[in-house]
């Protein structure tokens, strides 16, 4: 089998400005945050960037790099509204296309089996199809003549997911309550890069988990990146849960300029993965 | 806008509200219950322990579970540095799946509504314009889908004229009109049943489908609801009080359901 393993920075030499990107997890659930954070440390700009969002989305926004957000929400889960979200949203400074969180599914099906859109009735009578005249409905063709909401594929030019094991050749093992969207996540992208807490050898697999949580394969996989606690600040059960001290944290850090400059110089301004590793390695210390 | 509270003897107000949400899901039968926050989760609980115990119930998570874990209770437990679950699964259900009971429309959902109107169009996506909001809140999230594919209450646990309004910023969970005016086939799914708020409940079972006041809490009067609503209610003929809690089901509330009085949280006295 192939080996796809990299680092982080080979992974952003692979994206360019302008793309179309998709972050797995869910709100603040099994994000591939050491991945952001890289995205952070580029000087990447321009990006769409689709995702059951949480962090991921708020960092980029912070950070100016999200030309467009498509997402189901965006929420740190047990704060419920991502402050740095909220004020690009509130700001005007980007654009979005904001779904019901099954359609963004739908978008993503229809991206992986590569059908222009998939009908559904989610969004009918809703606000939603008026807000975003870009989505469009379609009429059966059958006897029932129904009109349904004809969601449009969500075609990724990369997706980002985070997995708890994976081995060297991209297949992926998930050790939590729920996969999330992240296997059409994969399948919906030209390309996916993974990363995990682990990389171990295929064999080992079953040393984790039945076969039911394999279900990233490495036919949608092109890179492989070990990142031990790479999810950090968000949870990856049961590896670890969500850094909730480091959450608030970071929300109340969104309250003011000052305040945010300050957190960005404490904890987005490194050099590498291993550097922010490190420097929370010493908090837990502390 | 609480009103005055009267002290109800040996129920209080969050108590009262735990029953009404309780009560949208009688006669549900086998059908998943998945109340979102923390008096819903209450009441729904309390439904499938007393009246309806074959209700579907989810943590909150990935999981149908017989077990009742209290509101706020996270089902992992460390044991030895790892997560493992604490609680009776009976089915497996990620949110791949969640999508799919719901098109399936085998769910009732009880939804907050940060504005709700007239004929039950809910909004919790924004604040002002959707293209430049001047708040924004949670988004479209689940509403679209629940609301056109399944049977959906809303709970508002601070009723006033800035929630009960006369017409919402953002339709986010369908309404009665807009569900009308899809004509009969594309709003065969779409039912609202009740609103509950903390002073009182209130039904869409008017000829056209417009907000009545079912029953007023116990200490509130019909006047003071009137009062905080931005719209004109429809009166149930028969309105009367929100039913107390029965002595049970007060011992289920306190004592098993939610012991750390979660319940006040959403609902003070």
């Amino acid at each position: 089998m192939p080996d796809k393993r990299m680092t982080e920075e080979d992974v952003i030499a692979e994206l360019r400005d302008g793309m179309t990107i998709g972050i797995g997890g869910w709100g603040s659930r099994r994000k591939p945050m050491s991945l952001v954070r890289a995205i952070l440390r580029s000087p990447l700009r321009d990006l769409t960037v689709v995702s059951y969002g949480g962090p991921d989305i708020g960092l980029l926004c912070a950070a100016g790099k999200v030309r467009k957000a498509i997402y189901g929400f965006v929420s740190l889960d047990s704060i419920p509204l991502e402050p740095h979200f909220r004020a690009a949203r509130q700001a005007g400074a980007l654009e979005a296309m904001e779904l019901d969180e099954g359609m963004l599914l739908l978008g993503l099906q229809a991206a992986a089996w590569r059908v222009p859109f998939l009908p559904t009735r989610a969004g009918l009578g809703s606000d939603l199809l008026t807000a975003m005249p870009e989505i469009r409905t379609v009429r059966s063709p059958y006897e029932d003549g129904e009109e349904l909401v004809a969601m449009p594929a969500i075609q990724l030019d990369v997706a980002l997911i985070h997995m708890n094991r994976a081995d060297q050749a991209g297949n992926g093992q998930f050790l939590g309550p729920d996969l999330y969207m992240d296997d059409w996540f994969s399948l919906a992208a030209d390309r996916t890069f993974l990363s995990c807490e682990q990389v171990v050898p295929t064999e080992d697999f079953a040393r984790f988990g039945s076969f039911h949580t394999l279900r990233i394969s490495r036919l949608n996989v092109d890179g492989v990146v070990e990142a031990p606690n790479g999810a950090h600040f968000t949870e990856c059960p049961p590896d670890y849960g969500r850094d909730e001290a480091f959450q608030k944290q970071y929300v109340a850090a969104a309250s003011s300029e000052e305040t945010w400059s300050a957190f960005a110089r404490e904890w987005l301004e490194f050099e590498s993965e291993v550097e922010y590793q490190k420097a929370l390695a010493a908090r837990r210390q502390g | 806008m609480g009103g005055s509270v009267e002290a109800v003897p040996g129920a209080t107000r969050a108590e009262v509200c735990v029953v009404a949400v309780a009560e949208c899901f009688r006669g549900d039968g086998e059908r998943l219950c998945n109340p979102i926050g923390t008096i819903p989760m209450i009441g729904g609980r309390l439904a499938r322990e007393t009246f309806e115990p074959s209700l579907v119930m989810t943590d909150g998570f990935a999981m149908f579970t017989s077990s009742c874990l209290p509101p706020g209770v996270n089902p992992y437990r460390n044991v030895d540095g790892r997560l493992e679950l604490d609680e009776v699964v009976e089915s497996w259900n990620p949110y791949p799946q969640m999508f799919t009971v719901l098109w399936n429309g085998k769910r009732h959902v009880m939804m907050g509504a940060s504005q709700i109107d007239r004929y039950g169009n809910q909004n919790i996506a924004c604040i002002g314009d959707w293209h430049r909001p001047r708040a924004q809140l949670l988004g479209f999230r689940g509403a679209p889908g629940n609301t056109i594919n399944h049977t959906t209450s809303y709970w508002v646990p601070n009723h006033n004229p800035k929630s009960f309004v006369e017409k919402v910023d953002v339709v986010s969970g369908v309404g009665y009109d807009r569900a009308a005016a899809l004509g009969p086939r594309a709003a065969r799914f779409h039912e609202i049943r009740r609103v509950v708020s903390n002073l009182g409940v209130f039904d869409f079972e008017t000829p056209d489908h417009r907000m009545r006041v079912r029953s007023v809490h116990p200490g509130v009067s019909l006047e003071e609801v009137q009062e905080a609503t931005g719209f004109e209610l429809a009166v149930a003929e028969d309105l009367d009080e929100t039913r107390l809690p029965t002595m049970e089901e007060l011992r289920l509330i306190r004592d098993v359901i939610d012991p750390a009085g979660l319940r006040t949280t959403e609902v003070k006295n």
